[in-house]
């Protein structure tokens, strides 16, 4: 046998550029891994300094155009938390209905886009549409009805423009929302046959046991606030993200690699997101679990696509819910600048998303931290390649290649994102 | 059967968020794939050519030596080169950080930046002629369509010149400068959007570049007089295209 090298230049089918090589030696050691993001930096922590504490939310909603929301949400949240401001149920309720619409988006674009061509033996879903036309058009539908929320809501779906320090500029009407919510009653029957597409599809078997994080709330299934906890027993606020968890950086990748200080890398995302809150879905989600097979906690992160189906069922319960309970009255917004720190998790379709912020005075930003999801499992998805490419180096380079690819899409990375 | 026309779908520094508006042309996206044929578009196919391309649509402005090299060639091999959405235009947002010196910037993320070789971000137009220009962080998909549609039939765009306030007439929206005293840029952005912002209550930031000729002076000296001070205002305008020629003065040095 001779060395092995595995070599992509610029991974298709995810958000932003990167790369990936392998060399494997004749014996089958793994000689060289990397995953080498060579996404342009754009230097938002050292942009983002001098500006208005108002303008944060406009500005971080810039670093990735596929998660905006996830982005504007955690900068409002952090700001919020520096100056005390308390936002109102209704600014709770409906920040919460257009970050699960942006999850609707973005993990259909995941789904049914990115990951599907791979799982069904074609090279996009645009060469699907000969053949499977149908699938196709359901995945547009979905992503479709996420858009149109997250429209409704913020006034366009890309870098939305409503949401506000202590809420929202404009609120939607009765009428808008009882015609989203007839819909999102429609679109249940496409999320439960998107959990069956991704229960029947054959996903490679593989399972490596790391540390699952996610945000948590005992009384609901957090995604916009909740405590940081992991299968491994961390249990933090927000505030205390830094004296937990650490990034370092590594020459071959403008994203920095985080880890859980003292211990390793991690994974955050749907599939962590499962393990650690399934008993705060709804009860027609983890019907959909059940009937799926999947075991929890699981941790073959080709699972992942199963999981952001089975979270469809839930986003689309819980929507309903929302809907159901808003009230629509006008609110004042008020705020007073001060001086402060203010730290905000959530939860981005991709994972777990840190801000924080110093603010002076008059407000204006005196330092930016961020850590967006993608840079939380850079170290961990190379990880999971090397114990991909051990248990199979006997595949040909373009069959082991393609594995690795559709290891690395199966946790959506947002390149853009973890490099910012 | 005649060739479909090519269409080339290129990323460089940004959020992808512009192609993402191509993907959320959900209506008529499959419509589209019967009279274009997309060969290159890395966020979505696993098999891309190399070109040649009838229409290249460019997302992201340029911030590394290797970025520049790249532009130049797909220019090479692009018939109509279009410069999608703000960052291509003129950097967008990242631009803010054409103030800063570089390396201050670089060791404010990086504690090695042996490895990093970023330039200032500017837009595709400062190293390649571009032929059509869509405006937007990001563009409308109303804008996309036009730019396809009208490069299809070699004919120019309707794309608009004239500031957000006429839209804002159209929509019948109170003046927000006028009746609420607020720091609208409207009156020197690009219309285009359908005045999402102002619709909603919110002022104008700005997010579609200059529109053609505006008066930034005279709008910074209503900001003035609303009590804003020169460091809003220089902010105001280095924000979505504080690189222009337009928007430069008040954008401060």
């Amino acid at each position: 046998m001779t060395k092995k090298t595995l070599t992509v230049n610029y991974i298709a089918r995810v958000e932003g550029r990167g790369a990936l090589d392998v060399t494997i030696s004749p014996s089958k050691e793994i000689e060289d891994l990397k995953l080498r993001i060579y996404e342009p930096p754009r230097f938002f922590e050292a942009f983002m300094i001098g500006r208005r504490c108002d303008e944060i939310m406009e500005l971080a909603s810039r670093i990735c155009g596929i998660c905006p929301v996830a982005h504007q949400i955690t900068a409002l949240r952090a700001i919020e938390n520096a100056l005390d401001v308390n936002p109102s149920d209704q600014t709770k309720d409906l920040r919460k209905l257009m970050a699960i619409s942006a999850h609707i988006q973005s993990n259909v674009l995941s789904m049914y886009f990115l990951s599907l061509p791979d799982l069904m033996g074609y090279e996009s879903s645009i060469a699907m549409t000969k053949n499977h036309s149908e699938i196709v058009k359901r995945g547009l539908r979905l992503k479709k009805l996420g858009n149109d929320i997250t429209d409704l809501i913020g006034g366009r779906a890309v870098h939305p423009v409503t949401a506000v320090i202590g809420g929202f500029t404009a609120i939607p009407t009765k009428e808008k929302l009882s015609m989203i919510r007839e819909r999102l009653v429609d679109a249940k029957k496409d999320a439960h046959e998107t959990v069956d597409l991704f229960t029947k599809v054959e996903k490679p078997l593989f399972e490596r046991k790391c540390e699952h994080i996610a945000i948590s709330d005992s009384r609901h299934y957090a995604i916009n606030e909740g405590r940081l906890r992991s299968t491994e027993g961390l249990n933090i606020h927000e505030t205390e993200y830094r004296d937990y968890i650490s990034e370092k950086q590594v020459p071959y990748s403008t994203a920095l690699h985080s880890y859980v200080k003292t211990r390793d890398a991690f994974m955050v995302g749907p599939l962590p997101r499962l393990n650690l809150n399934i008993p705060q879905m709804s009860l027609d989600a983890k019907d959909a679990a059940k009937r799926s097979g999947i075991k929890i906690p699981n941790y073959n992160p080709f699972n992942s696509h199963l999981a952001r189906a089975i979270e469809l069922v839930h986003d689309i319960d819980e929507s309903i819910e929302i809907i159901d309970r808003l009230p629509l009255k006008q609110e004042k917004r008020e705020y007073q600048s001060k001086a402060g720190f203010g730290a905000a998790i959530t939860e981005a379709p991709r994972g777990s998303l840190y801000h924080s912020y110093i603010l002076d005075n008059n407000g204006i930003v005196k330092k930016a931290d961020l850590v967006p999801p993608t840079s939380h499992n850079a170290r961990n998805i190379e990880k999971d390649i090397y114990k991909l490419v051990e248990e199979n180096s006997d595949l040909s380079v373009e069959e082991l290649t393609l594995k690795c690819e559709m290891l690395i899409r199966a946790y959506d990375p947002c390149i853009s994102c973890s490099t910012h | 059967m005649k060739k479909k026309p090519t269409i080339g779908i290129f990323k460089f520094t940004g959020c992808a968020g512009c192609q993402l508006e191509l993907l959320h042309l959900e209506d008529v996206f499959i419509n589209l794939l019967d009279i274009v044929d997309i060969t290159y578009w890395v966020m979505v196919k696993r098999e891309n050519t190399e070109g040649p391309w009838d229409i290249s649509l460019v997302e992201g402005g340029i911030s590394t030596p290797e970025e520049i090299e790249e532009i130049k060639e797909i220019r090479k091999k692009s018939k109509i080169l279009v410069a999608f959405g703000d960052c291509a235009v003129n950097g967008c947002i990242p631009s803010i950080r054409n103030w800063i010196p570089q390396m201050e910037a670089e060791q404010c993320v990086y504690s090695d930046t042996s490895s990093i070789h970023s330039t200032k971000i500017l837009g595709i137009g400062e190293y390649v002629k571009v032929d059509m220009v869509l405006k937007g962080c990001p563009p409308h998909r109303e804008n996309i369509i036009e730019v396809i549609k009208s490069s299809l039939l070699n004919i120019r765009p309707r794309l608009r010149q004239h500031p957000v306030c006429m839209e804002c007439k159209l929509k019948d929206n109170a003046c927000l400068i006028i009746s609420k005293n607020l720091p609208c840029m409207g009156p020197v952005t690009s219309a285009g959007c359908g005045a999402i912002c102002p619709s909603l209550n919110r002022i104008c930031e700005g997010c579609y570049g200059p529109m053609s000729n505006p008066n930034t002076s005279a709008l910074a000296d209503v900001f003035r007089k609303m009590g804003y001070s020169e460091e809003d205002i220089k902010r105001k305008f280095r924000k979505y295209a504080g690189m222009t020629p337009e928007f430069r003065k008040e954008a401060g040095d």
